[in-house]
């Protein structure tokens, strides 16, 4: 490969051919996401003839029009209505039901947290129609709650699992020396367990939140009114509107991504070990 | 040791007669009041409903009133005889073959070269897990811009070497081409981040070792990495196939499936022909079919693949 440097230090092409790997992989990552916040600035006719570069001229109108819309604001609040609702709804939730799991021995409970973890086998998307059809019929249909809990019991399988292992790996003389003390059950997970699983909780709320932040099918199906749509159901209205004029679609899309992108920088910490902790113990 | 604990438990109230009926009353308290809000909610919206998917499966019904029109296994029949959900079926193959053999060896090869520490690693790292974190509808419309033929950046690129731009979405024989592009730009990053877990994990005296006994590069990886990663590999194999099987949110901004059903996968199946044409009978039978394709896979697999771990 390099036979005429043999007798000199040998010259290693590896990290060459590493470094044009990564900057391959880098620009087909950054490509697509620099160009559609860049085509949110350019006019039609410019994203027609100058789709890479910089606007010649900067549109800001495209960005400004949108951020003064009502629209774009009722999107993201129902968004984050849809998710803070989610986040802690199966916080409670999951975070009670993993703690009886992890602490405490009764009949059945084996056969109860195999069930449990039955729901981790199947995605909502296979029970879909029934998951309508119950909906309609409890009266939630086109209500926040209508997406809400459907959302909250699909990831309660998951959210479970992960509290009760946390759970389970607190030094157990913790629990010991407080039911010697008398304390009860329900005081020991106030006082003690909860404060000692910020860690965790912010896992799982992590999880919760971005899946929920994200959806698409379970509102898609569960709402019909536009002044209750999340972010995603509103961008794809929007994209139906003005299906040919680029330049707005693109203005939206960076809008609509940017407090994802905002909320990854800050807390990118605790986003990738929540996406990924499922996965590594799960 | 008891000491520091009361100090941060509220006092013990004075309680009388038998500590031990006292816990076990606790016990059953706490059971009582932390398990019912889990269990009603899981049952109601996850166990019920797929067991309804079943029955329902055995009617012709539009989702009013009440399943009346009995038809047995014909909607089974019905979807299996359907050409759409045959290509809906080769599609979630193709995914999955196309995640197993191009995205899990590149988010491999990205994991060593950014396991090790130079300036930029976890900039870039984080850059490639971007992707996975935006939504699935903002991530097909920003391609569905960079594959239109008249704005996007393919045609563009088209135009430089004077060629009329091909519309990738709007042809039956390249749409699917084009998703896969775009599942590889979505979720190698997440398979990268696993492996880059995993390989933080790795003894590295073990790689010491190897590299002192003059292994080659190659060899290196193909005896000693790998080995080492393969709990990890099992495991984002697992997660290619049910995501695959999951797939729904990237399709609708792309193609809703078209054109002519070319680029559907079981979800967008069950979507565009039982959803939208609210046939509950016909849907909850696509969604039984896909409910055992997902427990079936699971369970084989964790058996055959996952045992050791």
């Amino acid at each position: 490969m390099t036979s005429p440097s043999r007798t000199r230090r040998r010259f290693d092409p590896a990290p060459l051919y590493k470094a044009l790997f990564l900057t391959l992989v880098a620009a087909f990552v950054t490509v697509p996401l620099i160009t559609t916040v860049l085509g949110g600035f350019k006019s039609l006719g410019e994203l027609r003839t100058n789709p890479f570069g910089l606007p010649q001229s900067w549109e800001w109108e495209n960005y400004w029009g949108i951020l003064a819309s009502k629209r774009y604001w009722m999107l993201l609040r129902n968004s984050l209505i849809i998710a803070s609702l989610s986040t802690f709804l199966t916080l409670a939730v999951a975070a009670m039901a993993g703690f009886v799991f992890a602490h405490l021995k009764f009949f059945g409970s084996r056969m109860l947290g195999e069930y449990l973890t039955l729901g981790l086998l199947f995605p909502a998307a296979t029970a879909i129609l029934p998951l309508f059809i119950k909906v309609r019929d409890l009266g939630l249909l086109d209500t926040y709650f209508g997406v809400v809990l459907p959302q909250v019991a699909f990831s309660l399988a998951m959210s479970i699992l992960l509290f009760r292992r946390f759970f389970k790996d607190l030094p157990p003389e913790l629990l010991e020396a407080a039911l010697i003390d008398g304390c009860s059950y329900i005081d020991y997970f106030r006082h003690m367990t909860l404060p000692l699983s910020r860690p965790i909780l912010a896992t799982v709320g992590t999880i919760a939140f971005v899946h929920s932040w994200n959806a698409y099918l379970v509102p898609l199906v569960m709402l019909n009114s536009d002044a209750l749509y999340p972010w995603p159901l509103g961008i794809m209205v929007y994209q139906g509107e003005y299906s040919a004029e680029w330049n707005l679609i693109l203005a939206f899309i960076t809008l609509t991504i940017l407090p994802t992108i905002v909320l990854f920088l800050l807390a990118q910490k605790h986003i990738v070990a929540g996406l990924t902790a499922g996965a590594v113990k799960g | 040791m008891t000491s520091t604990v009361s100090a941060s438990v509220p006092r013990p109230r004075a309680r009388g007669s038998s500590l031990g009926k006292l816990l076990a009353d606790d016990k059953l308290a706490t059971i009582a009041l932390f398990l019912p809000p889990a269990l009603l909610l899981y049952t109601l919206f996850v166990i019920l409903p797929i067991g309804e998917a079943g029955f329902y499966s055995a009617f012709s019904w539009n989702g009013f009133g009440s399943p009346t029109n009995w038809v047995g296994l014909d909607n089974y029949r019905y979807v299996f005889e359907n050409r759409a959900f045959g290509l809906a079926l080769r599609n979630n193959v193709l995914i999955i073959v196309v995640s197993l053999l191009i995205q899990l060896p590149l988010a491999l090869a990205l994991a060593i070269a950014l396991s090790e520490r130079f300036r930029g690693a976890v900039a870039l790292r984080m850059l490639f897990f971007l992707p996975y974190v935006l939504a699935e509808i903002a991530t097909g419309l920003i391609f569905s811009f960079v594959y239109d033929g008249n704005y996007g950046l393919l045609a563009s690129i088209w135009r430089l070497f004077g060629a009329e731009a091909p519309h990738l979405l709007a042809s039956p024989q390249t749409s699917m081409l084009a998703i896969l592009i775009v599942i590889v730009w979505k979720y190698f990053g997440f398979h990268m981040m696993l492996y880059i877990a995993a390989l933080q994990g790795i003894d590295r005296s073990l790689i010491e070792a190897a590299r002192i006994d003059g292994a080659s590069r190659f060899e290196l990886l193909r005896y000693v990495v790998i080995p080492l990663l393969s709990p990890t590999i099992r495991l984002s194999v697992f997660f290619s196939v049910v995501g695959s099987l999951q797939l729904f949110d990237l399709i609708m901004p792309l193609t809703r499936g078209g054109p002519a059903d070319s680029s559907n996968t079981i979800v967008s199946f069950l979507y565009n022909f039982g959803v939208m044409r609210m046939r509950v009978g016909f849907g909850s039978a696509v969604g039984v079919i896909l409910f055992c394709i997902c427990v079936t896979f699971a369970f084989t697999y964790k058996r055959w693949m996952m045992r050791d771990d």
